[in-house]
């Protein structure tokens, strides 16, 4: 690891200041940052310690009926909170889908959104990577690629963004709350991810030294809370990364669906929301052919970037049961493997 | 970089520290204050074989800068035991022949007190492997351990019943 300035302001102003400096990085949880450190994919000149930053680790309600969540909160201190877990149960899902129980008790909520692909060739730092290293090229092109994406990518990057915790955020209308040098701006978690195009190391919205202070989600958010899952297969039972994931939240009334929400991990760059699937939804009525239609809309621009086109077929698969499963209710208590497909859902063949 | 001061306690004992930004608790532990029990497996927080409790809580302590860490209360193997007499959870492993070459253990025991504390996984095998999957052994003497947890559990709940009475 090369050497670093370490710095821990006291104050958002002192931090924004410090970290606009090139060669800076904000420092929260680690456990991102420090593995990239210690691989040499990451060497920034100034670690700007933002853990004891005042006022970043609250879950607060607004008045407005939504939720702000400081952008310093723990993964586990979020999944666990009952009234959080409550209102968004799919989000819980899916932080509890993701990591191990002890990276959740560092990993934070601003750390989840900016953590980096785990492309095996963005690691590698004898491999070609234009995310790491702008016009090398990408070796993942002709590597091994059946885990990279089938939406949105583009020749200069086919990584996908790790995120379990963005899927239903971005499903459920989250706003991303960042600080800069020019004040305070909200930028919507859908927006706040970038596609490759030619520009894949331009991964997010934030400008040097900008600061995530915390995420919001609407009051209507809520409003899905009993019916809403996330589903997500691994290539292990647990502690790994998203082949694919999806998270659904649908409001159903006398057998109609009248809201609907669908977004999709490990397929893209970004967090997927599938609007073209959720018109599909949006009226119809809740059974399994709406669904199968929903899912042909949300994979209708998906294409294969290597050797990976049962991904789409395996997102389609999975666009269903998450929404047979959100339709079957929100189970009173989390399953024990969260959005494992070895959980059973009732009313979901096990081969669908 | 100049080294910085910290502060750690340290199985109750307090430590006042100068290091290098770059050091990890694990290695501050290891190689500074000859803690060698916290065991370094992969160094990327995939094997939770450096698991320990910072502040109560379980993390892996090679993603953890120690100067990050000033201030907090840290727990290791070395302070589990009182004394000659093991910790239900340490008896609980070495009854059920929860390891084979043991140089998971001492993650594997950190982490299952970070989840007894936790309190989600209650009496489920299935919930307590799923709290555990972030401690890889590879031996897989996964089934003594979900045994020694479950036992390890009821002897801390009859401890506590015996207390409250």
């Amino acid at each position: 690891m090369r050497d670093f300035d370490y710095i821990r302001p006291a104050t958002i102003p002192d931090a924004i200041a410090a970290a606009a400096e090139p060669g800076s990085a904000y420092l929260a949880g680690g456990t991102n940052l420090l593995d990239l450190m210690k691989g040499g994919i990451a060497s920034p000149e100034r670690i700007v310690d933002i853990s004891r930053l005042p006022e970043l680790n609250r879950i607060e309600r607004l008045d407005d009926g939504g939720v702000r969540i400081g952008a310093l909160v723990r993964n586990a201190d979020l999944a666990y909170d009952p009234e959080f877990a409550k209102s968004y149960p799919a989000v819980a899902e899916a932080l509890l889908s993701g990591a191990s129980a002890q990276l959740r008790n560092a990993a934070t909520v601003g750390g989840n959104l900016l953590q980096r692909t785990r492309c095996s060739y963005f690691y590698d730092t004898a491999s070609a990577c234009n995310r790491r290293e702008p016009g090398a090229g990408c070796d993942a092109l002709e590597g091994e690629n059946r885990l990279h994406a089938v939406l949105g990518w583009s020749d200069a990057c086919i990584a996908t963004h790790p995120s379990d915790f963005c899927v239903p955020l971005v499903a459920l209308d989250a706003v991303v709350e960042i600080e800069g040098k020019k004040g305070r701006r909200h930028v919507t978690l859908e927006e706040f991810h970038r596609l490759p195009g030619e520009t894949p190391q331009r991964e997010n919205a934030l400008e040097p030294g900008d600061l995530i202070v915390a995420v919001r989600l609407p009051a209507e958010a809520a409003s899905f809370s009993a019916n809403a899952r996330y589903l997500k297969v691994r290539e292990r039972t647990s502690y790994a990364f998203a082949v694919v994931s999806a998270a659904a939240a649908l409001v159903v009334d006398g057998g109609k669906i009248r809201a609907a929400r669908l977004a999709l991990g490990g397929v893209a760059a970004k967090p997927w929301r599938a609007r073209s699937a959720e018109a599909v939804l949006l009226g119809a009525d809740a059974n399994e052919a709406t669904f199968a239609s929903a899912a042909d809309a949300a994979l209708a621009d998906a294409s294969p970037s290597g050797d990976n086109a049962f991904k789409i077929e395996l997102a389609r698969r999975i666009v269903v049961r998450a929404l047979i499963s959100a339709l079957s209710g929100t189970p009173k208590r989390l399953p024990a493997l969260p959005a494992s497909p070895f959980s059973n859902i009732p009313g979901v063949r096990h081969d669908a | 970089m100049t080294s910085l001061p910290i502060t750690l306690t340290i199985n109750g004992h307090r430590h006042e520290l100068e290091v290098d930004p770059r050091v990890t608790l694990l290695d501050l532990l290891r190689e500074r204050l000859d803690l060698t029990g916290t065991k370094k497996g992969c160094d990327r927080g995939q094997c939770g074989a450096c698991t320990v409790l910072v502040d109560g809580k379980r993390i892996n302590s090679c993603l953890a800068l120690a100067v990050s860490h000033d201030g907090a209360q840290v727990l290791t193997i070395e302070g589990v035991a009182h004394g000659e007499e093991l910790h239900p959870v340490q008896a609980a492993f070495i009854a059920h022949d929860g390891f084979q070459c043991g140089f998971c253990t001492p993650g594997q025991i950190m982490s299952t007190l970070g989840l007894i504390a936790e309190g989600q996984a209650g009496d489920d095998p299935e919930r307590i492997r799923e709290g555990l999957s972030g401690n890889i052994c590879r031996c897989a003497a996964y089934g003594g351990i979900v045994e020694a947890v479950l036992e390890a559990q009821q002897q801390l709940a009859k401890a506590d019943r015996r207390t409250a009475a």
